[in-house]
C-alpha cells in the first residue's frame, strides 16, 4: 500500500499547487473586468473624491499584488471578506451588521450540493446500467434507442428540456412543483419534492456522456483475451460484462462521472434560473452584474476547488480500482 | 457408447477482412478419441487456433463457419443453442490460452477465477472447488499451493500462471482441453516444467486434448497423433512416431529440414586482430536497479556473436549500452579499438553510422504510414547525403540485396507486407547506413520457422558479402547453432560463459549453459520422459535455476 499512499500524496500536493495557480488567474481575471464597484454604486454624478474615498475604504487603491496577498491570506484563514453589495454605506463602514461573503455563499453552496447530490444519485446508476445494457445488447435496437435518446437529451438546450419537463410533469400531470424555491428549515421530503424537476432536467443532461463512456470502455475490453477466456468458460454474457469487463473499465467511467459531477456544481446557472432554485450559480451571476468582487472571486475559487477535488477523487479511485497498484508484487 | 469424442467433418471456416470473406480452414476433418492427445501444428496463419476454437463450437468475431459439422460426444455444436454450448464450455470442454498473463482477468484473484467455472456450472460448491484448486496446484507443483491462488495474476510469474491456467481448465474435470500454444511465450527452462506438468495431469485424469503449437519438438513430447496444417488445408495426419520418422508429404519434410541449416565453421580469429566492437567491464542500471555486472566480450569483423540467456538476463540491455541508448554506469565500449562516448548524443555521425540495429518486432519498428522506399531512403539520405536519382539508385540496390525488387515493393506500406518481408525491410534500413556492425535483437523469434530460416540465410549471405559483424541476441539455441561463430551466455546480468560455438556445444559446460542446452526440446518423442527420469521432476525449470 505504501506506493499507493505516495501516489495519492503526490496528487494532493499537485492539486494544492493547481489551486494556487488558479487563484492567481482568477484574481487577475476578475480585476481585469471593466467597471468599478465604487463607480457603479455612486452613479454617474459621483465626484472623484467620493469614488476615491470608497475605493480607499475597500482597499481598491492598493497595488494588485498587495491585494492578492491580503485576499489569499484571508482565504487561508477562512475569511473570504465582506460582500461589497451588502455593505451599508449610509451608516458606518465595517460595522457589526456587515454580511460576510461566507454568510452569503454557504447556504447557496449547500443548496447546489444538494441538487448535485440528488441528480448524481439518480443519474449515475441510470447511466452505468444503461451503458452496461447497451454494451451487452450492442448494435441491437435497444442500443440504438438508448444512444439516440441520451444523445438528443444532451443536444437540446437545458432550458428547453426544463420547460418540457415542467409542461409534462407540472402542468399536464401536476406531480412536481415547477418552482424550486427551497429555504432553510424545510423538511427533507419537501426539499426533495421541490428539487425533483431541476434534478431530472440535469439527469437528462449528464446521462448521455456517462452512459456512452461506460458502453465504450466495456466494448473496448471485449476483445481482450481474458474476456474470451470467460466466454470459453461458459459464462453468461451478462456475467462476462459485469464480472469480467466492468471492473477493468472502471477507471475511465469514474473519470467521466467526476467530470459530470463537477459540471453539476459549477455549470447549472440556466437550470437554477428556470426553476428559481437558490443555488450558487445564480449568486455568481448576480455578483458579476454588480461587480461584487469578493463574492465573484470566492465563487470562482469554489468552482475551481470543486473541479480539482473531484478530479483528484477520480484519480485516486482509478488508482484504487487497479489491482496492480493496490497489490504490488 | 463409442470412443469418439470430437468429430469434425469437412469444416470450412472464413474470416472477414475489409468486407470480404477469405477462407481460413478448407474442408478439414478431425477425429479425437477419449483420452487422446492430438497435436495440431503449422505456421502462424495456418488456421490452427481457429480450428482449435471451432472444436469448442466457438468462433472469434469476424470468423464464421461456411460449411461442415462439429460434433462433441454426439452433440452437434454448430446447431446447438448458445445456452446449450455455454453449458458444455468450461464444464466438459476447456481452453488453455497462449498468454496466461493476458488471459487471466487482472481484476480478480486467481482462485476466484478458478472456482468460477465449477460454481457457475453447479459442479462443486465454492469451498469444494477452492480445496480442489489447491490440490491441483499441488499436483502441478506450483510453489505454495495453498496460498498462491489468493494472489492477483500480476503477482505470479508467467510459467506459474500458465500452470494455474491449466489447473483452471481442469477445475470441472473436462473431457477435452484445447491447449493453444501454452508454452510459446515462455523461456526454455520454464517451458519444460509447464510441459511436464501438463503432460502429467492430462494423463492422470485421462483428459483428451488438442495441443496447438508451431514447435515440432514440443508437439513430439505431448501428442499421440499429429495433424499438420498449411494455409487452412490438412497436409497429413499420423501417429507421432510415424510422423517424425517417415513424413510422407514434402511440406512436412521441409518443416523437419529447417533445423538442418548451419553455417560452416570459420577459422579462429587471429589473436592480434582488433575487435570491431569490444565491451569492457560494463555495468549498467535502470535508475537505481543494477542490471549489468562486469560484462565483457569482443566481436570481430565478419563474425557473429550470439548472446543467449533467458528473458531478464540483460541481453537487450547490453545492446542498449553498445548503441549508447543507455550509457553504462561503469566500463567502456570500444569501436575499432577506440573508446566511444557512452551516450549516443555525444557520438559523431560516423560513429552512429557504424552501429545499426534490427528489431524483434518488425511490425512496430516500421512507421506504418511511410512507404517502404522512404523507410530505406531516409537513413541513406541522412548518412550519405544522396538525393534524387542517386538516392533512388542506392535504395533500389539495397532492396535487391534483401531480395525484394524495388519496382514491386518501393511504394508499398508496411501493412502490405508479410512478417518476413517486414523484417527484410528492417535489415535494409540497417544496411542503408553502411555499418560494420549490426545488432540483431531476437530478429527471428516472431517469425515462423521457414520464414526465420530465410532471414538467417539472408543475414549470412550479407555477412559474407559485406564482412559485417553481428551481435545476435536470442533465446533460441537452434538459431545459435545455425548462425553463431561465438557464443556468450548471460544470466542475471552477468556473462556466465563465452567461447567459440564448437566448444560451447560440447561438454563440459557451465551448469547454467548445460541447463539451457538440455532444456531445448528435441524431436525425439521420448526426450521429455528421459530427461525427467534423468533429472527428477523437482530439478527442472525454475527450480533447477534456483538450485544452482
Amino acid at each position: 500500500m505504501g506506493n499507493v499512499l505516495t501516489i495519492i500524496l503526490q496528487r494532493l500536493a499537485l492539486g494544492v499547487l493547481t489551486l494556487l495557480i488558479v487563484s492567481i488567474v482568477i484574481f487577475v481575471a476578475v480585476n481585469l473586468l471593466p467597471g468599478d464597484f465604487a463607480q457603479l454604486i455612486l452613479g454617474q454624478g459621483a465626484t472623484e473624491e467620493s469614488v476615491n474615498s470608497i475605493r480607499r475604504d475597500l482597499g481598491l487603491d492598493q497595488p494588485m499584488v498587495a491585494r492578492y496577498l491580503t485576499w489569499l491570506g484571508g482565504m487561508l484563514t477562512g475569511d473570504l471578506g465582506s460582500s461589497f453589495a451588502q455593505l451599508n454605506f449610509a451608516t458606518n463602514m465595517g460595522g457589526a451588521n456587515t454580511v460576510t461573503v461566507l454568510d452569503q455563499i454557504l447556504p447557496r453552496l449547500g443548496n447546489t450540493m444538494f441538487l448535485a447530490g440528488v441528480t448524481a444519485v439518480i443519474a449515475v446508476p441510470i447511466a452505468v446500467t444503461l451503458g452496461v445494457l447497451a454494451a451487452l445488447y450492442r448494435n441491437t435496437i435497444f442500443d440504438r434507442v438508448a444512444n439516440i435518446a441520451t444523445l438528443s437529451s444532451i443536444s437540446s438546450p437545458e432550458f428547453f428540456m426544463a420547460y418540457v419537463l415542467i409542461l409534462v410533469l407540472a402542468v399536464i400531470n401536476p406531480i412536481f412543483p415547477s418552482l424550486s424555491n427551497i429555504y432553510d428549515g424545510m423538511a427533507l421530503s419537501d426539499r426533495l419534492e421541490k428539487t425533483m424537476l431541476p434534478a431530472l432536467t440535469l439527469t437528462l443532461v449528464v446521462t448521455a456522456h456517462m452512459m456512452r463512456m461506460t458502453r465504450a470502455s466495456i466494448i473496448n475490453l471485449l476483445a481482450s483475451p481474458y474476456i474470451e477466456m470467460a466466454r470459453l468458460k461458459g459464462m453468461s454474457p451478462m456475467r462476462v460484462i459485469v464480472k469480467h469487463a466492468l471492473p477493468n473499465a472502471l477507471a475511465p467511467i469514474i473519470n467521466v462521472v467526476a467530470l459530470n459531477l463537477a459540471y453539476l456544481i459549477t455549470g447549472v446557472v440556466v437550470v437554477e434560473v428556470v426553476f428559481v432554485y437558490p443555488g450558487i450559480g445564480q449568486l455568481f451571476v448576480d455578483s458579476v452584474k454588480i461587480r461584487d468582487i469578493p463574492v465573484v472571486q470566492a465563487c470562482c475559487l469554489i468552482f475551481a476547488a470543486a473541479y480539482i477535488l473531484l478530479n483528484l477523487t477520480a484519480d485516486i479511485m482509478s488508482i484504487l480500482s487497479n489491482p496492480r497498484l493496490r497489490h504490488p508484487k | 457408447m463409442s470412443d469418439q469424442l470430437v468429430k469434425i467433418r469437412n469444416l470450412w471456416l472464413e474470416g472477414r477482412s475489409d468486407e470480404t470473406w477469405n477462407p481460413i480452414i478448407n474442408g478439414v476433418d478431425l477425429d479425437l478419441k477419449k483420452g487422446e492427445v492430438l497435436g495440431l501444428i503449422g505456421e502462424s496463419g495456418a488456421g490452427k487456433s481457429t480450428l482449435g476454437l471451432a472444436a469448442m463450437g466457438f468462433c472469434r468475431d469476424g470468423v464464421r463457419v461456411s460449411k461442415g459439422s462439429v460434433e462433441f460426444d454426439g452433440i452437434d455444436l454448430l446447431n446447438a443453442s448458445a445456452a446449450a454450448k455455454r453449458d458444455l464450455l468450461g464444464k466438459r470442454i476447456a481452453y488453455v490460452a497462449q498468454s496466461a498473463a493476458a488471459s487471466f482477468n487482472p481484476a480478480h484473484k486467481i482462485i476466484d477465477q478458478h472456482v468460477e467455472g465449477p460454481t457457475q456450472h453447479g459442479v462443486m460448491s465454492k469451498e469444494e472447488s477452492e480445496a480442489d484448486g489447491m490440490e491441483l496446484y499441488r499436483k502441478l507443483r506450483l510453489p505454495n499451493p495453498d496460498e498462491i491462488g489468493f494472489r492477483y495474476p500480476h503477482q505470479v510469474s508467467g510459467g506459474q500462471l500458465q500452470r494455474a491456467m491449466t489447473a483452471m481448465a481442469m477445475a470441472c474435470r473436462p473431457d477435452l482441453i484445447i491447449f493453444d500454444e501454452p508454452t510459446t511465450a515462455l523461456d526454455v527452462t520454464t517451458q519444460i516444467e509447464v510441459l511436464a506438468a501438463i503432460r502429467e495431469i492430462v494423463e492422470e485424469f485421462d483428459t483428451a486434448a488438442i495441443y496447438i503449437t508451431h514447435d515440432l519438438a514440443v508437439v513430439a513430447q505431448m501428442a499421440d497423433r499429429i495433424k499438420v496444417l498449411l494455409k487452412g488445408d490438412e497436409v497429413e495426419t499420423a501417429e507421432t512416431r510415424t510422423m517424425l520418422t517417415a513424413p510422407t508429404q514434402e511440406y512436412t519434410k521441409s518443416l523437419w529440414a529447417v533445423r538442418s541449416f548451419e553455417r560452416p565453421l570459420k577459422s579462429p580469429v587471429i589473436a592480434s586482430a582488433v575487435p570491431v566492437v569490444s565491451v569492457r567491464s560494463v555495468d549498467a542500471a535502470y535508475g537505481k536497479v543494477p542490471v549489468l555486472h562486469d560484462v565483457s566480450f569482443d566481436m570481430h569483423e565478419g563474425r557473429t556473436v550470439a548472446v543467449v540467456g533467458e528473458s531478464g538476463s540483460g541481453k537487450s540491455t547490453t545492446a542498449r549500452c553498445i548503441t549508447g541508448l543507455l550509457p553504462p554506469s561503469a566500463g567502456e565500449i570500444l569501436f575499432d579499438g577506440e573508446v566511444m562516448p557512452p551516450s549516443y548524443k555525444r557520438r559523431t555521425k560516423d560513429q552512429l553510422r557504424q552501429v545499426q540495429m534490427i528489431y524483434q518486432m518488425a511490425d512496430t519498428a516500421l512507421n506504418p504510414r511511410v512507404t517502404v522506399g522512404n523507410i530505406i531512403a531516409r537513413p541513406v539520405q541522412f548518412y550519405s547525403g544522396l538525393t534524387g536519382k542517386a538516392l533512388r539508385k542506392r535504395v533500389d540496390s539495397l532492396m535487391d540485396q534483401i531480395e525484394l525488387p524495388a519496382d514491386e515493393y518501393y511504394k508499398r506500406l508496411p501493412s502490405e507486407l508479410s512478417g518476413g518481408q517486414k523484417q527484410r525491410i528492417g535489415i535494409a534500413r540497417a544496411l542503408a547506413a553502411e555499418p560494420k556492425f549490426i545488432i540483431c535483437d531476437e530478429v527471428t523469434s516472431a517469425l515462423d520457422q521457414l520464414v526465420a530460416e530465410g532471414i538467417l540465410r539472408l543475414l549470412a549471405r550479407l555477412q559474407d558479402e559485406l564482412s559485417l559483424s553481428y551481435m545476435f541476441i536470442t533465446h533460441d539455441l537452434a538459431t545459435v547453432r545455425a548462425i553463431a561463430d561465438e557464443v556468450v551466455v548471460m544470466k542475471e546480468g552477468r556473462v556466465v560463459e563465452q567461447g567459440p560455438k564448437r566448444e560451447m556445444f560440447k561438454p563440459p559446460h557451465h551448469p547454467y549453459t548445460d541447463l539451457l542446452l538440455s532444456s531445448v526440446p528435441e524431436m525425439d518423442p521420448d526426450w521429455l520422459t528421459n530427461l525427467l527420469a534423468e533429472r527428477g521432476v523437482d530439478n527442472i525449470g525454475d527450480a533447477a535455476v534456483d538450485n544452482m
